[in-house]
């Protein structure tokens, strides 16, 4: 089958690769775009540690087709540090100790940051639900809900 | 041993791997790539049991793009007779369960795997080989395994002189149960169930494999323990362990699953055969259909005591699901269920069931939590019956130094009296519950507590320091969820340096010693033994390269705050060393500066834990929904407190998934229907409350830094404390796990009519 040339932008760099018309996003981005930073837990949408952007909007990559990036903007955990400037989320996870094994971890960033962009200010409720597409099979979840909203408050505070 | 003073160890310190997994380059297995690799797939019985009369791969192996197809032939073949053991496996059964051989045992069991330029042409290849199936009638759960006239999987194993799926059995007895059960007032006898459930990591296994034409093989893959790996492999092909380095990727969750493999030596054979790297990452589906899970169960318990709540027998029978090849855990029921209580009398027995399920695998605290779940339910209900409050009553039975425990140890200075005295005294147990909150609601409070074994074993550390005078440490365990960080405390400690001069490696079969698995609780435990040794051995060096520069003896020499200083009669006598000024002076004082130690590791002394659980159950919905959590647990001590706090809060989530929602679901035909996240219901975040670890800190008197095993024993007790909870809130005891709503709803219509 030919493949389909896709021109997009990732992490705010434009970026063209070649994919298979029935590729997944994420097969595209962990394949051919050497970004392995966003997980297959399932590739059925189930766990989250897929999670991108597209053009701002969370979703789970294992779920879109690679041609859709076409014209789009994409953002993966591999964007969310400016340069060797850690992102305060990704601060915050280190200081709280919010992950064990670390392989749930950058899906649930990429799914936090998304959140703190539409509410700065989310309950603990709001967070949990918000997360509940982020499956995380070590920490219980306490320490990441903690983190998040540790990170709201202090980004708040920063604004 | 004064916890406050430490500068490092007990500290929240930043974890050695943590900006490369924040940030998303951590290199797990399914990261891994290599020049001219190719992908192998595995072909899966489409039955549960089926005789396999031949396999035709010709047509697979013409298919352009094929490179290499392999079926059991191609592995080393082990009689059924003879036992070939590795640590707690036996390479009989693993041989057979990472491709099938005679028959096909269950649906999802290998049959043959291929190796192709891309997946889509090894699936495609797969789907072109051709077995010759003779299906047989199958057995899935326990009581269909053991009834008369059920389905044999094994003609080999035989139980009481004739062909069974009892595959083995287990006692542990002190005393005499009938007697004991004489003198109880009390006598309370109930059986219970629990499902198979899956440990559920995020990362399914993955690996990649090179075989060079000189016979070496190297493999990156995800496991917990790379020496696992080396030595299960070379069992499997037939390849000396010599010939093979196993190179530890980051794991991405285990909770016992990964101590054992299933594609390595498949890999390993497609990339001998192919001449290419070969790389396998399983499907979830393939993860939840034939990898794991841990054993489902059938238990009768049966505990008496004197009405002032004395304990004086219990007696306990666990039948264990092995799944399709023999190897369940029994020794953790039937080892831990009774062990937090002096009883004089105790008959606690196991059997191992066969069935045609994917074999199981270890989940933390293998086999524990389903026994204390019959164990402390039992106890549970006595104490209702006796009108004694639970946590008095443990208090009062609670099994204490000296004493001689049911598996045969005698326990040294242990803690469950701490657990429990703590609960007591916890704000959470005095605070007031309304049972009744709204219409249709209904709220309750359980307590329950644990046990687990804990573990010491085989460990190896190397710690270097650099010539610009920091430090490597290299460990051969791989890191599940934050050793590296507790290593670097304990070494900053010591050497009384910046624990950011500190750098923690995991190393590979070739560069480390021989290092036992990361499971059982062990690796802070066993890590930090050969850490502390291993650092001693460098202050040892660096005082006496400090003493040949002063001229004075050694002995004359402190190590203080990361420097050397003369000491005794010399003191102030000469200006301190450095770390980095006896570093810049190796050389021509004697070479390089470092030492390792490998030790089997002794001391791991038990580990215990006590929970309080509120729940709230809406009775329409019949859903049950913890609103509370707190787990006491002696930890010994805390060398990185956030990771401590994270085993137990994981642990106790892991809980709550066997205890309401988790379960296995199969079809008539015994294939797996929710071989997924969507249907196979693990907590999610808006599951769950936060979870309060209580840690005691109440050092190990046989380990150097006061460490006490702790990922397995906060899982123990929580199905019980939850299903006490539920009893609290509805006056109703479940006794069949998981307390799923159509479980649930189908009690509460059952009481109303
Ligand atoms: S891999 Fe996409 S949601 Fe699991
Ligand atoms: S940290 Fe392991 S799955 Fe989240």
């Amino acid at each position: 089958m030919a493949k389909v040339h896709v021109t997009t932008t990732i992490n705010g760099e434009p970026e063209e690769f070649l994919c298979e018309p029935h590729q997944s996003m994420l097969d595209a981005l962990r394949g051919p775009l050497g970004l392995t930073g966003s997980k297959e837990g399932c590739g059925t949408g189930d766990c989250g540690a897929c999670s991108i952007t597209l053009d701002g909007r969370l979703v789970c990559s294992c779920l879109m087709l690679a041609v859709e990036a076409e014209g789009k903007k994409i953002g993966t955990i591999e964007g969310l540090a400016q340069g060797d400037h850690l992102h305060p989320l990704q601060q915050k996870f280190l200081e709280w100790g919010a992950l064990q094994c670390g392989i749930c971890t950058p899906g649930v960033l990429v799914a936090a940051k998304a959140l703190l962009e539409k509410n700065p200010d989310p309950t603990e409720t709001e967070v949990r639900f918000w997360l509940a597409g982020n499956l995380c099979r070590c920490t219980g979840y306490d320490k990441i809900v903690r983190a998040v909203l540790e990170t709201a408050a202090d980004m708040r505070r920063a604004a | 041993m004064n916890v406050i003073a430490n500068k490092w160890i007990g500290q929240r310190t930043i974890r050695p791997d943590g900006a490369d997994k924040v940030t998303g380059r951590a290199c797990y297995a399914a990261d891994n790539t290599m020049p001219g690799m190719i992908w192998g797939k595995v072909l899966r019985s489409p039955h549960a049991h089926a005789l396999i009369r031949s396999i035709d791969t010709s047509k697979a192996e013409k298919l352009p793009g094929v490179k290499a197809v392999v079926t059991a032939k191609d592995l080393v073949e082990f009689p059924v007779d003879k036992p070939v053991p590795l640590g707690i496996q036996d390479m009989r059964w693993m041989s057979r369960n990472i491709m099938a051989r005679e028959k096909a045992l269950f649906h999802g069991h290998p049959i043959a795997a291929v190796a192709a330029i891309n997946e889509e042409v090894a699936a495609e290849a797969c789907k072109l080989i051709e077995v010759d199936y003779e299906v047989l009638p199958h057995a899935i759960e326990i009581e269909d395994a053991i009834k008369p006239h059920a389905p044999i999987l094994h003609d080999f194993v035989r139980f009481e002189g004739k062909p069974s799926n009892i595959a083995g059995t287990m006692v542990n007895k002190v005393g005499d149960v009938e007697a004991g059960f004489a003198e109880a007032d009390i006598v309370i006898e109930r059986t219970f169930t629990t499902r198979p459930v899956h440990q559920g990591y995020i990362e399914p296994q993955a690996c990649t494999v090179s075989c060079t034409a000189d016979g070496k093989v190297t493999i990156w893959s995800s496991s917990q323990g790379q020496f696992m790996v080396r030595a299960m492999t070379s069992f499997l092909t037939g390849i000396t362990q010599s010939n093979i380095r196993a190179i530890p990727a980051e794991i991405g969750g285990g909770f016992g699953a990964k101590t054992i493999i299933y594609l390595e030596p498949l890999a390993t054979v497609l990339a001998k055969k192919s001449g290419r790297p070969v790389k396998m990452v399983m499907t979830r589906e393939e993860v939840m259909r034939a990898t794991g899970p841990t054993s489902g169960s059938r238990s009768t318990v049966k505990i008496g005591a004197k009405k002032d709540g004395t304990l004086v027998a219990a007696q306990g029978t666990f039948y264990l699901q092995a799944g399709a090849l023999p190897g369940s855990p029994l020794r953790g029921p039937v080892g831990c269920s009774f062990s937090p209580y002096y009883i004089p009398n105790i008959l606690s027995t196991g059997y191992d069931v066969v069935s045609n399920r994917s074999k199981v695998a270890a989940y933390r605290a293998p086999g524990a939590p389903l026994g204390a779940f019959a164990a402390e339910c039992v106890i549970d209900e006595i104490c209702e019956k006796l009108g004694l409050d639970p946590l008095e009553f443990r208090l009062k039975n609670s099994s204490k130094e000296g004493q001689k425990a049911v598996y045969g140890a005698t326990f040294g200075k242990i803690t469950f009296e701490e657990t429990v005295e703590a609960a007591l005294k916890h704000p959470h147990y005095k605070a007031p519950l309304d049972k009744n909150p709204r219409p249709g609601v209904k709220r309750g409070r359980g307590v329950a507590s644990g046990f687990w074994f804990n573990a010491g074993g085989e460990s190896s550390a190397q710690v270097n320091i650099t010539e610009d005078g920091n430090v490597a440490v290299t460990t051969g365990h791989p890191d599940v969820g934050g050793s590296r960080a507790s290593i670097a405390n304990v070494t900053a400690e010591l050497l009384g340096i910046d624990h950011s001069r500190i750098s923690v490696l995991i190393g590979d079969t070739a560069s480390i010693g021989f290092s036992n698995l990361t499971g059982g609780s062990r690796v802070t435990f066993a890590s930090a033994i050969v850490v502390t040794q291993s650092t001693e051995k460098v202050i040892g060096q660096l005082k006496e390269r400090a003493a040949r520069i002063w001229k004075i003896d050694p002995d004359a020499v402190t190590w203080e705050n990361g420097e050397a200083r003369p000491a005794g009669p010399n003191a102030g006598k000469f200006p301190p060393l450095s770390l980095e000024d006896l570093a810049a002076k190796a050389n021509e004082m004697g070479g390089p500066i470092g030492a390792g130690t490998q030790l089997n590791t002794t001391g791991a002394d038990p580990g215990f834990a006590t929970h309080i659980v509120d729940v709230e159950v809406d009775v329409d919905l019949a859903i049950v929904r913890v609103l509370r959590y707190s787990a006491v647990q002696d930890v010994g001590r805390a060398l990185h407190p956030s990771y401590v706090e994270g085993q137990i809060q994981g642990g106790v989530v892991q809980g709550i998934g066997w205890a309401l929602s988790e379960e296995y679901l199969f079809d008539k035909q015994g294939k797996l229907e929710n071989a997924g996240f969507l249907d196979y219901r693990m907590p999610v975040c808006s599951d769950v409350p936060m979870i309060e670890p209580v840690m005691l800190e109440i050092p190990n008197p046989k380990h150097p830094q006061g460490v006490r095993g702790v990922g397995e024993a906060p899982i123990v007790p929580v199905l019980a404390a939850i299903t006490n909870a539920v009893h609290d809130a509805l006056g109703k005891r479940f006794c069949d796990l998981p307390l799923s709503p159509p479980r649930v709803s189908a009690a509460l219509d059952a009481a109303a009519e």
